[in-house]
C-alpha cells in the first residue's frame, strides 16, 4: 500500500486542476456579461437565449462532446481556420480540452450568476443608473459585489464541475498521459485495467477535494448572509 | 418650469388602465402625487425618472427628455430619487454611498451632519434603522445636487415619530438645495405639512389638483372638526370627568359625562370632534 501511494501519479490531478481554473477564469469573463444581459433584458429573445446556455446539463457528454469534436477537428470549418491561420489544433490536446470544458461548464457559471443578478433589488441598480453610472460600472461596482455568495457559488461549482467532468473530456482529449489524461479519465482506465487500489485512492482522493471545496463555499456563504444579510 | 405630457397603457391588477398626465410644474415647487394604490402615481414618477418608457413629451427647464423620436437615459437626467425602500448600496458604507454618487467629500460631510448621521458614516446600511436608511437615501439622492427630486413613499415604511422628523429634513434639504420635488404620498398630514401643490390621480387620470389645503379638506368632504387619536386617561376633577386624548403629537383635554366616561376605554382609539361653530348656507349655482 505505501508502495502504492509513493508512486502516485499525481499529473492527472494537476492536469484537471489545471483544465478546471483556466475554464474557470475563461468563463467568468464569458458568463459575466451574458448572465447580466440576461437578467437585466426584456428581450423575446431570452428564453432562447437561456435554452441554449441551458442545453450542457441535460445533453448527454457523448453527444455534446460528438458535436465538439465535430465542429472542432480539422475538417470542419472552425478546426481548419484555427490550424491554418494560428497553427492551434483544437482536437487531443489541452486547448481541445479546454474549449470544450467552457461549452461543458457554462451553465453552472451563467445561472448562478444570472440568479444572484436577478436576486439583487432593482431599485439598488435602478439608483445607480439614476446616480448617472453606466451599465458597465453598475455591473462591477454595485452588482457584483453584492452577488458575492452566487460569485463564489458559480466559481467553485464550475472549477468542480470541470474537475469531475469525463464523457466530454474523453472524447475530445482522449487519453493523452500529461495532454488530456486528467484524474476523472485516469480513473476509468484503472477500473478498466482492474487496478481497484489505485482507483480507490484517486477516487478517496477526489471524494475528499469535492467535500472540502463545496463545505468551504457552504461556510461562505453562510458567514457572508450573517454579515450583510440576504441582498 | 416642467412640462409633462405623457401616456401609457398600463396593464395592472385592475386590467387595463391608459396613465394620461398633463402636467406643469413651476420651479423650486413641492408637490405632492397622490391617489389610491393602482392609479399610476409611482409608473409616473418612473416614467419622469427614465426608468420607464412612455409616449408624450417630458421638458424640463427647457431640455427635452421625452420626445417622440429621443428618450434620455436615467443617466443623463440628472435628477435624485428616494425609493420606498431605500435602496441603499449594501456593499459600501454610508459615506462610500454618497462618494460613489458624486466624488465629493465636502458635500457628503455637509449633508451627512445636516442629517446628524455623522457618526454613522463608516456603517454599512443593513445595520441601520430604517429611518436612518432613508435618511442616507435622502442624502444620497441630493449628491447630485439635482434639478428635480423624485421620492416614492419615502417615509411610509417609517413609524409616525420618525416621520414627523424627517419630513422636516426633506422640507431643510428642498429648500436649501433648490430643488423641484415630486413626493408620491398617501399620508394628508405629510402632504399638508411639505407640500405647495397636490395632484391626486385615479385611474391614470388626474382628477384633482390644487392647494394641498382645498384638496385634501375638500376630498375629506365635511367641514366639521374631527380627530382620531388614542384616549390616555380619565380623571375625576370634582363632578367632571376630564379624558386625556392623544391626537399626533398633542395631548387634549375634553370635558366628558359620567355616563360617556363609562362607555370609554382607556387606552382605545377614539375620535374628538365637535360640530361646525356657525354653518352657513348657501344656494348652490
Amino acid at each position: 500500500m505505501m508502495q502504492t501511494l509513493s508512486m502516485l501519479d499525481l499529473e492527472p490531478f494537476l492536469l484537471s486542476f489545471k483544465l478546471a481554473a483556466t475554464t474557470t477564469v475563461i468563463l467568468f469573463f464569458i458568463s459575466l456579461p451574458l448572465a447580466w444581459y440576461l437578467s437585466q433584458t426584456r428581450s423575446k429573445l431570452k428564453p432562447f437565449l437561456e435554452a441554449v446556455t441551458a442545453l450542457p446539463i441535460v445533453l448527454p457528454p457523448s453527444v455534446l462532446g460528438f458535436y465538439i469534436l465535430w465542429a472542432l477537428s480539422y475538417n470542419s470549418p472552425v478546426g481548419s481556420f484555427f490550424q491554418e491561420y494560428f497553427g492551434i489544433k483544437l482536437v487531443f490536446n489541452f486547448t481541445g480540452l479546454v474549449v470544450a470544458s467552457c461549452f461543458y461548464s457554462l451553465p453552472f457559471m451563467v445561472q448562478p450568476l444570472q440568479s444572484g443578478f436577478e436576486g439583487l433589488n432593482k431599485n439598488m441598480i435602478e439608483a445607480s443608473f439614476i446616480s448617472g453610472k453606466s451599465k458597465i460600472k453598475t455591473l462591477l461596482r454595485v452588482a457584483l459585489p453584492n452577488i458575492k455568495p452566487a460569485l463564489i457559488t458559480a466559481m467553485i461549482v464550475t472549477f468542480a464541475h470541470t474537475v469531475g467532468e469525463f464523457g466530454v473530456v474523453l472524447m475530445v482529449g482522449g487519453s493523452i498521459p500529461g495532454e488530456t489524461k486528467v484524474a476523472s479519465v485516469a480513473i476509468y482506465e484503472m477500473v478498466e485495467m482492474m487496478d481497484y487500489d489505485l482507483a480507490h485512492i484517486y477516487s478517496a482522493i477526489m471524494l475528499f477535494i469535492s467535500f472540502l471545496v463545496l463545505l468551504g463555499v457552504y461556510i461562505f456563504n453562510h458567514k457572508h448572509n450573517k454579515k450583510f444579510g440576504a441582498v | 418650469m416642467i412640462n409633462i405630457d405623457i401616456h401609457k397603457t398600463l396593464y395592472g391588477t385592475n386590467g387595463e388602465m391608459n396613465l394620461g398626465v398633463k402636467l406643469n410644474i413651476k420651479e423650486y415647487d413641492f408637490v405632492a402625487l397622490s391617489g389610491k394604490s393602482g392609479s399610476g402615481k409611482t409608473t409616473l414618477l418612473r416614467i419622469l425618472a427614465g426608468l420607464e418608457d412612455a409616449k408624450g413629451n417630458i421638458e424640463v427647464s427647457g431640455k427635452i427628455w421625452l420626445d417622440d423620436k429621443n428618450s434620455l437615459s436615467p443617466q443623463k437626467r440628472e435628477i435624485g430619487f428616494v425609493f420606498q425602500d431605500y435602496a441603499l448600496f449594501a456593499n459600501m458604507t454610508i459615506e462610500q454611498n454618497l462618494l460613489f454618487v458624486k466624488r465629493d467629500k465636502k458635500l457628503a460631510k455637509h449633508l451627512l451632519s445636516l442629517s446628524e448621521l455623522d457618526s454613522l458614516k463608516d456603517r454599512y446600511p443593513n445595520t441601520l434603522s430604517g429611518g436612518q436608511q432613508q435618511r442616507v437615501a435622502l442624502c444620497r439622492a441630493l449628491m447630485n445636487k439635482p434639478k428635480l427630486l423624485l421620492m416614492d413613499e419615502p417615509l411610509s415604511a417609517l413609524d409616525p415619530h420618525m416621520r414627523v422628523k424627517l419630513q422636516n429634513e426633506i422640507l431643510m434639504l428642498h429648500k436649501e438645495f433648490g430643488t423641484t420635488t415630486i413626493m408620491v404620498s398617501h399620508d394628508p398630514s405629510e402632504i399638508y405639512h411639505l407640500a405647495s401643490r397636490v395632484v391626486v390621480l385615479n385611474n391614470g387620470q388626474i382628477v384633482d389638483d390644487g392647494l394641498p389645503k382645498d384638496v385634501l379638506l375638500k376630498t375629506s368632504g365635511s367641514q366639521k372638526f374631527s380627530f382620531e387619536g388614542k384616549l390616555l386617561d380619565i380623571i375625576k376633577v370634582d363632578v367632571i370627568n376630564i379624558a386625556i386624548v392623544a391626537i399626533g403629537q398633542q395631548l387634549v383635554e375634553v370635558v366628558v359625562s359620567s355616563d360617556e366616561a363609562k362607555s370609554l376605554k382607556v387606552g382605545s382609539d377614539v375620535k374628538v370632534s365637535t360640530k361646525a361653530f356657525s354653518p352657513t348656507i348657501k344656494p348652490l349655482g
